[in-house]
Formats: C-alpha cells, structure tokens, sequence
C-alpha cells in the first residue's frame, strides 16, 4: 500500500501537468530515499506534488527534521531524486538549473571571505559572460536594492550578520533568476533584523517579480511571508496541506500581524504542524 | 601604529638577540682555543670572508638552487594536492604511498638522488630540495581542499560556475590558508636540503664553503658561514611573512573578528 500510493499519485500529477508557462517550478512525485552503503536507507521525502505560480512567493514550513533542506537542495539540483522530477521553466532539473539562485541558511559560509562584496556578487554575473560595464551596473543596482550601497568594497566578515545575508540575497537577485529559493535565511539573525529581512524580502519579490520559494520553520515567518504556505509532514515527507493565505498584499510588521486573519491562518498552520509533529498524516497515508 | 608601539615591537624582536650576542661576545672574548674563537674574530673575518666574488661564487647558486626546488614543489604540491583534495579515488589510491614518503626523513633521499641525477651539478640539488619541500606543502593542500566549507561548493554549484573558475576562484583561495601552513615548513625544511645537498659532492655553494673552511682549519670563516646561514634563514622567513600578510590578509581579518579581538 505505501508502494502503490505514491507511484499512482505520481502518475495523477503527470497526467494533471500544465504546459502553461505560468507554472515557473513544478513538483511531481518527488521522492527522496537515501541509501549509503552499510546504513539503514532512509526515506526522506516519500511523495511531493506542488507547484509554484510565476512571480508568486510560496512558503514550505515543517516540523524540525521533516526534510525541508533535502527537499531544497533536491530542488537546487544539489541532490538526485530518487522518485518523480522537479521541473523549471518546463525543463526537468538534473543538476544545479540556470534559473535559479539559492540563498542559504549559513550567510556566513556562503559569501567567499576572499572576495569583497562586490566580487562576491560579480563572480555569477562573469560566468554568465556579462560585459565588465554591464556588471557593474547589475551589482550598483543590486546592491542599491538591499540599502548595502556603501559595503561595496568591504569584505563579508567586515559586516554584520544581516547585512552579510543582504549581500547574499543582492548576488541572488543580480543573478536575475527565474526562481529564488531561500533555505531559513533567516534563522540565524536576531529578531529585529529579522524583521527587517522579512520585509525587505516581499518588498524585493513585489518590485522584482521574482518567483520565491522560502523555506523556514518559523510558522509566523511563513504567513506574514507567503502567498501560501506549503505544510510538510514528518518523514517520511508528504504534503500536509497547501494554505491560501489570503491577507492583504501590503503587509506591514504591526498591522499585518496583529490582523484577526493573520492569527486564524498561523492558528491553523499551527495545529498542522502540532499535527504532523505527533505523525499524524494526510488521509491515503501510511507512515 | 604609533611609534611606541613601532618602538616596543622593534625591542620584542631584537632584544633577545641582542642578549645571546651579548653572551656569545662575553663567554668567548679572549678565547685561545682554535676551534672557538672570540665573537670578535669571527666578526672581523665575516666581511673579509664573505667578499661580493664569493658571494655571487657562493650565496647565489645556493639561493637559486633553493628557489627553483621550492617553486617547483609548491607547484608540484598545489596541483597535486588539489587533484588528490577533490578526487575521493585518487586519495584512496595515493593515501598510503604518501604517508611512507612523509615517514622518509628527507636527508635520506640525498644519496638515492646522487645515485640517478649526479651530485655534481645543479640537477640532483634541485631535486632534492624540491622533493624534500613537496610533501608539506602536498599534505597541507589535499587538507585545504577537503576541508573547504560544504556551503561555499554548494554556492560555486548553484551559480553554475565552471570548474577552472572554481578552482580559481572558490578551491583554491579556500585552501590557500593551510597551503601557505605547508609552505612555511616547506621553506624551512628546503634551507635544511640546500645545505645538506651541498655537503657531499660539491665545491661551490654555501653548505660546500662551510665544509671547506672546517676541512682546512680556517674555524673563524667557517663560523662567518654558520651565521650567514642563520641570517638567510631570517631574511627568508621576513619575505615569506610579507607574501602570507598580502595574500591571506582576508583570512586574518575574518579571524581576528571571530576572535573579538
């Protein structure tokens, strides 16, 4: 039975696929089971099916262990699926795509300390063969975009650590991808910065229209944040539910939180977690 | 800085020198004993000894042999250690050859080398320096490269970046903080080589005058040598510090805020 159900959802969602362009990042039937040698196989991800609209900002929250930062990397194409196929701009990824920019968790360990900001932000642009002039006018513009004018010619550990992970987010969004994937971006910056980020976040994606996918395992984060929050359950990971959350466009750090909306959605998306947390799992599944 | 502080570091470096010096000077001072003359004697042999002809006859073919053994394995050691760094196959295969060969004391390999490349000429000095200065530096650099945080080849990876910029760019610089470590030994084990490679089969060159000198009862010269040596040796390890402070000046920045300091 936990063979046979995601193979026919897999098949489902195959069937289902859109060959609209509006669909930026689409999920079917990824499945994700390591298997080292010598060592139990762990199924990690068993069954995933979800899409992401061009230029939306989708949230994925789990409880802790519940495989977000395989699901992402699978995603980045820094891991193999074992089971069905991510797809980007209707290209099926094997390996890390040309449309997508990653922001990791470790703001620290993803800037080169060799290189100064600028540097940093320029090396993906060289590789893409932009001219020198050019360059420099996307990393200006990028670094004007997260207010880090100034820390051009600065070094990453001369900076604290959210303006390090401004720096991260400007080489992604110089990188003009199609999807922008955020691995908890923001788990290791104090909660005032925090808040900073977040906002600076949807401010970017409204004036950009970039496609966001954020993972985070902060519930409140991933309602303020998203357009809609993907639950993950426990592993072995399948969809819990996809929440619409329907609150206002502009969102405010005072005003949106304190919403009667804003409380209702992190109610439920709370329950879920408490949910996934205690093994519950969607109806059809089996753990 | 300032200029105390100028002031007391020129003091932390020169002080005990000056204090050994000082005794060497007093403890010896009025020496009759032929095999250890008076600081004094040695001193006022050194400029006579060590004349520019001798210099350029001497001192210069040794450093020469000494730089092109050392470029050669910091070349050697950098591509090697990075091919064995980022390939898990290749560092099965090479890792139990390496570790004998770390075991081997360089010195050992003197004869060995005169054996197949002569000791007469330039060729088996060379070699044995650089052989001698290969292993640190190799060992440090497979160290770098596998110790290269998962986070930044993940970064490299997402932005598609090719591999020759990789390596240029993220592998490299990455590991150069333990392979400047490596090189460090390297130098100081290379002095050692260029001396001792000189000792058995030539007559030019800075090991071969020492010899010489002691060999023909001329002690106060053969002292001068000695000191010469040491005085390369610090001049060596000053050049060496100024390379290390321009390229890795990101590393001990990134350090000393990690430190709070």
């Amino acid at each position: 039975m936990s063979i046979t159900v995601p193979l026919l959802k897999a098949a489902q969602a195959e069937s289902a696929a859109p060959a609209a362009t509006d669909v930026a990042l689409d999920l079917r039937g990824v499945g994700k089971t390591y298997d080292t040698p010598g060592r139990p196989q762990v199924e990690a991800i068993r069954n995933l099916d979800f899409q992401v609209g061009r230029g939306e900002l989708v949230c994925v929250v789990g409880p802790s262990g519940a495989g977000k930062t395989t699901l992402l990397r699978s995603i980045a194409g820094l891991l193999d699926v074992t089971k069905g196929e991510v797809v980007l701009d209707g290209t099926a990824v094997t390996g890390p795509p040309e449309g997508m920019a990653v922001v990791f968790q470790e703001y620290g360990r993803s800037l080169f300390p060799w290189m100064t900001v600028r540097q940093n932000i320029e090396l993906p642009l060289k590789e893409k063969g932009i001219p020198k002039a050019e360059r420099r006018e996307k990393v200006d513009k990028a670094l004007a975009e997260v207010s880090l004018t100034e820390a051009a010619e600065q070094h990453p550990w001369q900076l604290s650590g959210g303006m390090q992970q401004r720096v991260a987010i400007a080489r992604a969004v110089a990188y003009e991808p199609t999807v922008l994937l955020m691995d908890e971006p923001f788990a290791a910056v104090d909660a005032q910065t925090r808040a900073e980020l977040e906002d600076l976040v949807r401010s970017l994606w409204k004036r950009l229209g970039v496609t966001v996918l954020f993972v985070t395992h902060d519930i409140d984060e991933a309602v303020y944040l998203g357009e809609r929050v993907i639950v993950l359950s426990n592993r072995p990971t399948v969809l819990m539910e996809d929440v619409n959350v329907d609150l206002p466009p502009e969102r405010d750090q005072l005003s949106t939180r304190s919403d009667p909306r804003f409380g209702e959605l992190r109610g439920h998306v709370y329950s879920l977690i408490q949910k996934a947390k205690a093994g519950h799992r969607p109806e059809g599944e089996e753990a | 800085m300032t200029a105390t502080t100028y002031a007391k570091k020129a003091f932390l470096a020169l002080g005990l020198p000056l204090i050994l010096l000082a005794a060497w000077w007093i403890a010896s001072a009025g020496s009759t004993n032929p095999f250890w003359p008076s600081l004094q004697t040695i001193l006022q042999t050194f400029p006579e000894t060590w004349t520019p002809e001798r210099l350029a006859a001497d001192l210069v073919p040794s450093l020469a042999r000494l730089g092109i053994g050392f470029s050669l394995a910091v070349v050697g050691g950098i591509v090697g250690g990075t091919a064995i760094g980022l390939s898990p196959t290749l560092r099965a295969l090479s890792e139990p050859v390496l570790e004998f060969f770390r075991a081997v004391p360089p010195p050992v390999l003197v004869p060995i080398i005169a054996l197949f490349a002569g000791y007469t000429g330039w060729l088996g000095k060379i070699v044995t320096i650089a052989l001698g200065c290969l292993w640190p530096i190799l060992l440090n650099t497979v160290e770098g490269v596998r110790g290269l945080e998962p986070t930044l080849t993940d970064t490299a990876k997402s932005y598609r970046l090719s591999w020759w910029r990789r390596l240029l760019f993220v592998v490299l610089p990455g590991a150069s903080p333990r392979i400047f470590t490596g090189a460090r030994q390297a130098l100081s084990i290379g002095v050692i080589l260029m001396v001792i490679s000189e000792l058995f089969g030539a007559n030019r060159g800075l090991g071969a005058s020492i010899v010489q000198f002691q060999r023909s009862f001329a002690i106060p010269q053969m002292w001068t040598g000695i000191i010469l040596l040491g005085l390369i040796g610090v001049l060596l390890a000053a050049i060496f510090k100024v390379v290390e402070t321009r390229m890795l000046a990101w590393y001990m920045g990134q350090r000393q805020i990690e430190r709070g300091e």
